[in-house]
Order: structure tokens, then sequence, then C-alpha cells
């Protein structure tokens, strides 16, 4: 007689504990996409400046005094997120709101200043592909920039409604994980067309 | 009070109460709301199957029209601009709004069923990624519709898609409408892959798991990772036409081929998503009327994500003529001579399955063994295009019109076809009429052949492909009209499929659970099967559970009858990814009007972008943004955050 | 059928021009193995459904279910034998486009081709400016010699195949893409647009007329010269027009019509067919093409003229002498 294969689980978690849910998955998965559709912005700026001739870059030494702080802005707006995050893991209100409302603020300012810095520009999105490229790019992941405050102030919100604990944190592990993923995608943004210039690309 | 974190859940067999109370708590409200707010995977995925199916009518009857101005040299039934925009929407319907949402509409309702589980691991995004299916393919309709529909083909290649020549609505119908598609099918794909890791019933390991389930598994990764680049493409050329941006213009420093790799690199991963799930299908169907397991079940799964690793490298041979440098095109040429090989074993498998079985001839059974053969001639056909000196002859000619007929319609239309014969006792409780099935199969089998068969020769003899008409040369009038009399024939095929699906709803005969004595767990739950699926959630020990004792493979058999009753709430079983062990108790969400909300708000703000209105685009990013917080919000049902503390 | 094989115009399972002839034995050997394929995976498969035939009157529920035989091998031999005809194609796929990839090193003759919605632009270059002219969608070659063709494209994609005598290349707007014929015996070579390029991609056709190299001289010596002055009234009238009207947008050289958005019709009697491809060269059509044009070829870019029987008859005169 054959035996009969029957699980019996116990003591199974009840919906979304800790960072495990479907709910991370699913933020993961989306991710992903975005992550791809960043990887064909920046192909396309590499087989475009591949294919153009010298010249096709309308920065050949980009200016970075705006940009690298930036970038260190976004960095540290990465830290306090992850502090936010921490602080529901350990019980403290006071360091997730701090977090969660840091990371809010440094990113809002990065967002002002990437501003600045277009209006500063002497190019326009009509101007050359090169130009139409930096714009859609770096627009594109300022859209996401966007998304991600939107999250943040949720994320704030949602702990000053004292919705999370140590043990239901996935919502705040999903979007502080998307908080993340704006930020790499910035490095990789920034690396192409500010720094690889410097490194021969396009001159 | 505070509901426990943790829970040890109850394994008992199945009782009417059970039954009962799992209905009180799964079943859909009638009426208007429960129309608009169901997430029951089975409804969505028959929406996805009917609106596919009327999709496949209508791209059909697009093809007729045009085989009536091509059934004679030098007629002018149609003008030129008529005939672009037939042979563009024609290519658009199908390939879009038929042959990935049928695949969607049948694996949403299959997975879960076949999977053990009580619905998608993502009931709400189900839903969503219907309603924008169904918006966006309205979307793209009304451009149609209006005489604005796309006119530079499928592919719509740039500068023919540019501002300069293309000044009307018909690409901006076709970009933003593509655009949104997109963000169905992303979705969709998404909740695909988190399902397929993380909602198993126990004991279903990874290779234990339907063959199907590895083909939409395979497509939906694929498809996650490749469709951001057609949506990229289509938008930068909604920039280039509207805000002037050059990304594809010359003059601007822009590269027509940027177009090409973008559309192409999504373009190739893409046809294979469309038919990897349908040869799942087949694998999983064709069995069960041989009466045998598959052969080479590890084989044909490891093949179906071989094939799809590999179609990420063959892009560029959509682009032999295009005057790349001969190394990258001997890598491609390479590469897709190569990518016949894992798409052989399958139909290894399957003729080897038919052979080392006794055959029970039934129409499903039909249409999943004939489609070997249809494969097979398209497969040869898409060998010879991938030789690049042979392409540089063959592309663009009605050669290539002829392979992609056969490896769509044969890899595809057929599956599905026969998937419908073998999962409609399944969906309604009624057989479909197996009399009018032979009609039904023999009409399109032989349309088909007569139609696309000779069009072989018709490239080989140097017909171009969209042309709205062509010159009386030797061979050319005859075959073309032979081609018109059997897609005239093939018509009437699919009409009788349909037919047969219309009376059978009716007057079908009763189908039980298990009508064909099938193996796997869809046939162990009633037809059709109640809201909750499994009253009980079954333990897997193999991959055919229910033909454990006839196979006698030893060890341990699976337990159906008892099993987690999960009976607490809207639940269902969470399992690990590879071996499919309990790990967490899903709830699962109530109907919502989240998804049709955020549908609307995304419609109204793509039309806003077409007609440039920004107020229309604010108030549907509004909708948007407020429909996804309100989605999102953290629901105390759904455990995402603790309930309040009880004072007193 | 056989007939039609050999003399479809656009049919390429038979080759006049050298690079055209390296690709058939390769064409033929992959359509034979893919029909013997087709041929084998049919018997096969007959073979498969009609060996334990089951009574026709069993459900499939009563038909019991077994284990069967272990049928890893077909798959196992099938990949093998699979694998070596695919592999021969592979091989013979590398050594063809080695040999006909490149452009003649020495080409004898070296044209620019533009195409244009819908018609195509063939510049003849020379040592000297004096040798060098266009004409439009007939180009003469020499027999037997390598002719290298520069391809660009003014507007859209367009691509230029001649079935019999090369492969498809593509005209992409923004670089200059190179292919080469060479023609191997004297005659009329068709050739299509190959990529889908607006309303009437259908109706751009070129022919390629290879001749002796003493012929080819000759035309190339007739097309250098400018047009001749009218000698009759209706002659004079009808270059008057020509001047005021087509000159718009096509050139003749030796008169005032110097655009060029349009055919250049110097020698526009020395071609064979009109409206690229669309139309045979005789009175009839050349005066229905001149005056209502959008009737035979509709939505290109030339106009409907309107003209009064005299001025068509007038016209007709003056291009009659564009020999």
């Amino acid at each position: 007689m054959a035996e009969v294969a029957l699980a019996q689980p116990r003591d199974l978690p009840v919906g979304p504990l800790h960072r495990q849910g479907v709910g991370w998955w699913g933020a993961g998965t989306l991710i992903a996409s975005e992550a791809a559709l960043f990887a064909y912005l920046l192909f396309s700026y590499y087989y475009l400046g591949a294919v153009n001739p010298v010249g096709w870059l309308l920065e050949p030494a980009p200016d970075l005094s705006l940009a690298l702080p930036n970038t260190a802005l976004l960095l540290a707006s990465s830290v306090f997120a992850w502090a936010g995050e921490s602080g529901v893991l350990h019980r403290s209100r006071a360091l997730a709101l701090t977090g969660f409302g840091v990371a809010f603020v440094l990113g809002t300012i990065f967002a002002v200043i990437q501003v600045f810095e277009w209006k500063a520009k002497t190019y326009g999105l009509g101007t050359s592909s090169y130009a139409s490229l930096y714009f859609v790019t770096t627009g594109f992941h300022m859209a996401h920039v966007v998304v991600g405050l939107l999250i943040l102030a949720a994320l704030f919100l949602w702990t000053v409604l004292d919705y999370f604990s140590p043990r239901r944190r996935v919502v705040v592990s999903a979007g502080v994980l998307y908080w993340h993923f704006v930020d790499a995608v910035w490095l990789f943004v920034f690396t192409t067309y500010y720094l690889t210039p410097y490194l021969g690309f396009g001159r | 009070m505070k509901a426990p974190d943790y829970r040890t859940p109850r394994v008992g067999i199945d009782s009417a109460e059970h039954q009962a109370k799992l209905y009180r708590i799964w079943e859909t409200a009638p009426g208007v709301k429960g129309f608009f707010t169901t997430v029951d995977h089975k409804v969505i995925g028959i929406r996805y199957i009917v609106t596919a199916f009327i999709f496949l009518a209508l791209g059909g009857m697009e093809a007729l029209v045009m085989r009536m101005q091509l059934a004679r040299p030098n007629m002018a039934l149609l003008t030129p601009d008529q005939y672009n925009q037939l042979f563009s929407t024609h290519g658009m319907t199908m390939i879009f709004l038929y042959a990935s949402p049928i695949l969607s509409g049948f694996s949403n309702y299959l997975w879960p069923l076949l999977l053990g589980s009580r619905d998608m691991a993502f009931p709400r995004l189900n839903a969503l990624s219907y309603w924008i299916y169904l918006a966006s393919g309205l979307f793209l309709y009304a451009g149609f519709l209006t005489g604005n529909g796309p006119n530079d083909g499928w592919f719509n290649y740039v500068p023919n898609a540019s501002r300069p020549f293309n000044p009307g609505l018909n690409e901006d119908f076709y970009a933003l409408g593509m655009v949104f598609l997109g963000i169905s099918v992303t979705v969709g794909a998404a909740n695909f892959i988190v399902t397929a890791f993380r909602t198993r019933a126990p004991g279903m390991s990874i290779n234990r798991l339907p063959i199907m389930v590895w083909g939409t598994l395979t497509a939906s990764v694929a498809n996650l990772i490749v469709v951001p680049a057609v949506s990229l493409a289509f938008f930068m050329l909604w920039m280039d036409r509207q805000f002037g941006t050059h990304f594809f213009d010359a003059a601007g420093g822009g590269q027509a081929l940027l177009w090409q790799h973008l559309f192409w690199i999504f373009g190739h991963p893409w046809v294979y998503a469309i038919v990897l799930p349908a040869m799942g299908m087949v694998s999983d169907g064709l069995p069960v009327f041989c009466r045998r397991p598959l052969v080479g079940y590890s084989l044909v799964a490891l093949s179906t994500v071989a094939t799809m690793i590999l179609g990420f490298g063959v892009w560029v041979h959509h682009m032999f003529a295009t005057g790349l440098p001969g190394l990258g095109l001997a890598f491609f040429s390479g590469a897709s001579i190569a990518i016949t090989l894992p798409s052989a074993v399958a139909v290894f498998a399957w003729i080897a399955t038919i052979w080392h079985g006794r055959p029970v001839i039934t129409t499903a059974f039909l249409f999943f063994s004939s489609m070997i053969l249809l494969f097979v001639i398209g497969g040869v056909s898409g060998f010879m295009t991938a030789s690049v000196p042979v392409d540089w002859q063959l592309t663009d000619t009605y050669f290539v019109v002829a392979h992609l007929h056969y490896v769509l319609i044969g890899i595809n239309v057929f599956p599905v076809v026969g998937a419908t014969y073998f999962w409609f006792p399944k969906m309604s409780g009624k057989f479909l009429d197996e009399k009018l099935g032979r009609w039904n199969f023999w009409t399109m089998f032989i349309g088909f052949n007569v139609a696309f068969l000779p069009m072989h020769l018709t490239g080989l003899l140097g017909m171009p492909r969209r042309v709205y008409t062509y010159n009386d040369y030797p061979g050319w009038a005859t075959l073309n009209l032979l081609t018109s009399v059997g897609a005239f024939i093939f018509a009437v095929g699919v009409l009788l499929f349909f037919v047969n699906v219309l009376k059978s709803l009716r007057v079908g005969a009763k189908a039980s659970a298990n009508p064909w004595d099938g193996p796997t767990l869809e046939w162990s739950v009633p037809s059709p099967p109640p809201a909750y699926n499994f009253a009980v959630i079954p333990t897997v020990a193999s991959r055919h559970p229910l033909w454990e004792s006839r196979l006698e493979e030893g060890g341990t058999v699976s337990s159906l009858d008892r099993g987690l009753l999960l009976d607490q709430g809207k639940e269902t079983i969470a399992t690990s990814a590879l071996d499919a062990q309990p790990d967490m108790i899903l709830e699962m969400p109530e109907d919502s009007y989240a998804p049709v909300v955020l549908t609307a708000g995304l419609s109204v703000l793509f039309v806003g972008l077409l007609l440039r209105n920004w107020i229309a685009v604010g108030v549907g990013a509004v909708i948007v943004a407020g429909g996804i917080l309100a989605w999102l919000w953290p629901s105390r049902e759904l455990r995402e955050r603790e309930p309040e503390v009880a004072h007193g | 059928m056989s007939n039609a094989l050999n003399s479809s115009p656009l049919g390429y399972l038979d080759a006049a021009g050298t690079h055209a002839q390296r690709i058939l034995p390769l064409t033929l050997y992959t359509l034979v193995i893919s029909i013997v394929v087709c041929v084998v995976i049919t018997v096969l498969l007959w073979l498969a459904i009609r060996r334990n035939p089951v009574d026709s009157r069993l459900a499939v529920h009563e038909v019991p279910v077994e284990r069967g035989g272990n049928g890893l091998r077909w798959i196992s031999v099938g990949l093998s034998i699979s694998a070596i005809p695919l592999l021969v194609a592979l091989v013979w796929t590398m050594m063809v486009l080695a040999a006909i990839a490149s452009p003649p090193k020495k080409p004898a003759l070296v044209l620019d081709i533009t195409a244009r919605q819908w018609w195509w632009d063939v510049h003849y270059n020379g040592e000297r400016p004096s040798d060098a002219f266009d004409t439009a969608n007939e180009i003469h070659i020499p027999v037997g010699q390598p002719v290298l063709v520069r391809l660009h494209a003014a507007d859209v994609i367009h691509s230029f195949w001649v079935p019999k005598l090369s492969g498809k290349t593509d005209m992409i707007p923004g670089q200059t893409n190179q292919s080469w014929m060479q023609a191997e015996t004297p005659g009329r070579y068709l050739g299509q647009c190959s990529e889908f390029c607006g309303y009437q991609h259908a109706h751009m056709q070129f022919e390629v007329v290879a001749q002796s190299p003493a012929e080819f001289a000759a035309w190339k010596e007739a097309q250098l010269r400018p047009a001749p002055d009218p000698a009759t009234p209706e002659a004079k009238r009808g270059q008057e027009l020509m001047e005021t009207r087509c000159g718009m947008c096509h050139q003749v050289r030796g008169t005032r019509a110097g655009a060029t958005a349009a055919p250049d019709l110097t020698h526009l009697m020395s071609r064979k067919m009109i409206a690229s491809g669309a139309l045979e060269n005789t009175p009839g059509n050349l005066a229905g093409w001149i005056d209502v044009p959008q009737s035979m070829k509709p939505d290109s870019f030339m106009p409907n003229q309107d003209l009064s029987g005299q001025q068509i008859n007038d016209e007709l005169a003056y291009l009659e002498t564009l020999q």
C-alpha cells in the first residue's frame, strides 16, 4: 500500500510577516521591469553615441558641480530610508519617522536641483538626439523619483497611523526597496551621462 | 482582539458545510457590482478568452478583405491607404490583441487549478491586466474605425512612421495604444511569475509542474524584461512626432535602426512568448489522448527555457538586409540556426508520446497532433530564413508571410482550438460537439494549408510583401487565387468553431469532473469548478496525481481528499519556490473596484495624451495615483498592518 | 509551373548574376532539406497515430492508462540527426557570406542610387564631372563586370532588390549601404523595392539591363548628351510646357527644366517602362500618366495635370524627341 503524502504544516505565518510576502515579490518584478526600461534607455545612448561622429556629445566635459553633490544627496536619502525601515524593525517610531521624513526631504531637494540643472542647460529636448536622450532619460528617472517620494510620504503617513510593527512591515520593505532601486538607477544614469565622457566615450 | 500571527492550519476532508462556508467566502456578488469588481481568476480568464476570440474574428475579417483585393492581379477594391491600414491592423490585432491574450486567458483560468491553489497570487492585479487589455484594445480600434488605423505594418519602421511621412493620428493611436497595452502585459507577467513560484499546492515541486506552467512562466519572464523595449520605442516615436525629439531621424543625430533594434529586441522574444504557452498546452493535453505521460518531461521543460534564452539572442535576424557588418550577421545567423534544436525537442517528444501511446482520435487530439506538422513546416521555413544569404532573397517576400502564418496559426491557433475542445468541459460542464468538431477541424486544416502552403511558392517566385496589388507575372495570379480561396475555407472552419462553442454552451452533453480521465489536478474538481476551486488543498506527490494508481510509480501517492481546509477566511497556501513546502497562509483580497477605476483613469490619461489635452492627462494621472494609493493602502484583512489594540 | 519557376521576373530560383548564383545552391539545399524533413515528419506522425489503433467506439476514459515505452531515444536520435543538416547549413552559410558580403575591390562601374518615394534616382559616376549623369528607374550595366552600387534613401527606408542578380540590401536615410551585382548573361532583369515605404511601394520597380560592353558604352554616350532642340512647332510648345510645368520637379538637361525632385527625363524614350516600372512606355500610357497620374498610381506625388487635348499632343511630340 503506497504511502499517502499529506502536508501537515505547523505554525505557519498568517499573511506577510517580516519581509516575506507575495507583495515583496510583486515589487521585485515591477523593479525588474523598470530596470529593463532604463537598460534600454542607456543602450540607446551607447548605440547613438557609437554611430554618431565626434561632436555628438553636447557636453564633452559635463559639469559635475551640481550633479555630483546631488548624487550624494540621493545616496544619503537611501541611507535614511534604510534607517526608517530599521526604525520599524526595532519598534522606534521616532527613527522610522525621521528616516522616511529626511529621505523624503533629501529626495525632494534632489528633484529641485535636477530641475535647476535642466533649466541651466543650453540645449533643449529637440536640439539633437543627445539632448533628447538626456532629457528623456533623466526625465524618466525624475518620474520614478516622484513616485518614490509619494511612496515615502505614504510610508511616513502610515507610520504616523501606527500601521507597522517588526512583524507587519512588508509594505515598508517593498517601498524602501523601490527607493533603493531609484537610487541605483541614478548611479547608472549618472555614470553614463556624466562620467563616461571623461573616460573617452563619444570623444 | 489581535488575530494570531501564526496558525497551524486544520487538515481534514470535504463536507457539505465546509463547501457552503467556502462558497460564502469566495463567491462574487451577482449583478453589476460583481461584474466590475470580481477578482475570480476563472471569470477573468474567460473574459480574456472571449475578448481575444472576438479580436481573432476581427483580424480574420480584415484578412479576408485583403484576400479579396489580392485574389486577382490589379484589382481596385481597396485604395492603397485602405490596404495599408488593413494589413497593419490585421497584424497588430492578431499578434497583440489575440495571440498573447488568448494564452493569458487560458493560463489565468487554468493555473490555479493546475497548481492546486485557490487563486493567482495577485487577484486584483489579474483583474487590472484584463481591464487594461480591453481598454487598450478599444483605444487601438478607435483609431482603425475612424480611419486612423496603424498604416506602417505591425512593426512600424521609421521614418515612414514619423511625422513628416505620416502626419495623421494613425501612428499616435498605435504608439500610445501599445504603451497602454504594455502595462497589461507587464502586470500580467508579474502575476504569473509570483504565482508560479509562491502559490502552488504542497508537494508540487518544480519538476512536477505541468508544461503549460513552464511555458507561460518562461514567456512571462521574457515579457517582463522585453516589453519595456517596445514601450520605450513607441514612446520615443510619439515624442519624435509630437515634441520634436530626434531619436530616429538622421538629421538630428538619430538612427532609423535604433527603432529596429529596440523593436526586435522585444519582437523576437515576443513571438516565442506567444507560442511557448501553447506548446505547453499541447504537452499537457496530447498525452491525455495518448493515455500515457509525456515522453521526456524534463527535456521538454528545459528546452522551453532554453528556447527563450536563445530567443533573446537572435533579434538581428529580422534585420539581415540592413547593412550590418558581416561578423554580427554571422553570429545572429548561427544563433538563429541553433535555436531550431531546442524547438525540435518538443516535436520529437510529442511524436514519441503518440508512438508509444494509444492515441484516441478526438477533435482535441486532431488539433494537438496536426499542429506538430504545421510547427515543423513553419520551423523549416524559419530555418531557411536563418541563413543570411538565403534570407537576402527570401526576406520581405511572401515566403516570410507563409512562414509566419505557419508558426503563428500552427503553434498558437491550432493548439488553442484544441485546448478549447480539451478544457471546455471543465470550464462549462458541457462537451463541445464532436461531430461538428470534425467538420471544424478538417475545414480549418484543409483551408489553412490551401491558403498558406502555396504561399511558399509565391514567395520563391518573388512576390513582395505588403503590396496592395500585383502584376500578372507567371504563377502569381493562380497562387494568389488559391490562397484567397483557402483563406475563405479556413474562415468557415473558424466560424464552425465559434458555432460549436455557442451551440454547446446551450445544449452540449453534460461533462463530469474528469471526462477525459486526465492526470492533473484540474480534473479533480467539479466541472465547472466552484469559486474556491479546491475545497481541500491537495498534497501532490507526482506529475500525474490522478494517474498514480495506474502508473504504479511506487513511493508516495498524492492526497486529494484529505488536506488543508483553509476556511478561516479568504485563504490559500503559499509554498516555497522549488520544493513547494507550505510556508505561509495567504489572505486573499476581496472583490474590488480599484482595477476598473485605475483602468478608467489610465484611459482618460491616454486619450488626453492622444489629443494633447493636458487637463485630461492631469485628471487621469490623479485618478491613477488615487486609485493606486487606495489599492495599496495597508489592509488589516490582508495582514499588511497591525490591527488596532482593543481598549478596555 | 516549372516554366513559371524560371520565368517569373522576380523569381530567384534561377540566377543570372554572380551574387545570386552564389546564393542559389544554398537556397536549394535548405529548401530540399526542409521538404525532406516535412515529409519524414508527416510519415512518422501518420505511423505513430496508426500504430496502436484503439476501438473507435471507446471513449477516452475507457482506454486504460499505461506508462508505455521509454521514448527518450526519439529525442536523442532526432536531435542528433537534425543537427547534421543544420551544421552543414551553418558552415555553408558562413562560406557564402564570406564570398559575397564584401563589395568588389575593383568595380568596373560605381553607381549611386537614391531611393525616393516611389522611384529610383540613379547617378552614374564618372572620372570627370562631364562623364557623370543622372537617370531614373532603368539601370544599364556592362555584362560580366562587377558593379558597385552605393545605396541611399532620401525619405524613408527602401530596399534594393534585383532577384536574378543579387540579394536585397536596405536603403536607410542617414547611412550609405553598399551592394554589388555582376550579370553573367545579357538581359533585362526586374527589380523591386523590398521594404514597405508607403502608398506606392507596390509600384516601385526598376529594371537592370545588362549589355555587352560595346552596347553599354553606346548607351552611356547617348545618355550623356543633352536634349536636342525641338524642331516642330508642337514640340516647341511641348518644351515650353515642360519647362514651365514639369520643370517644377523634373530635369531635362539642355532645357530650363532643372529640378531634381522627380526622375530625370532627358532620355525618357530610351526607357522601356515609365512610372517606376508601373507602365509600359507607350504613347497611350504616357499620355495617361502625364495627365492623370493619380488614376494610375494613386497617392503618388505627381499631381493630375488637367491638360487639354492639344497640350497632351504637344507634350508627347516633345517627349518623343527625348531619345
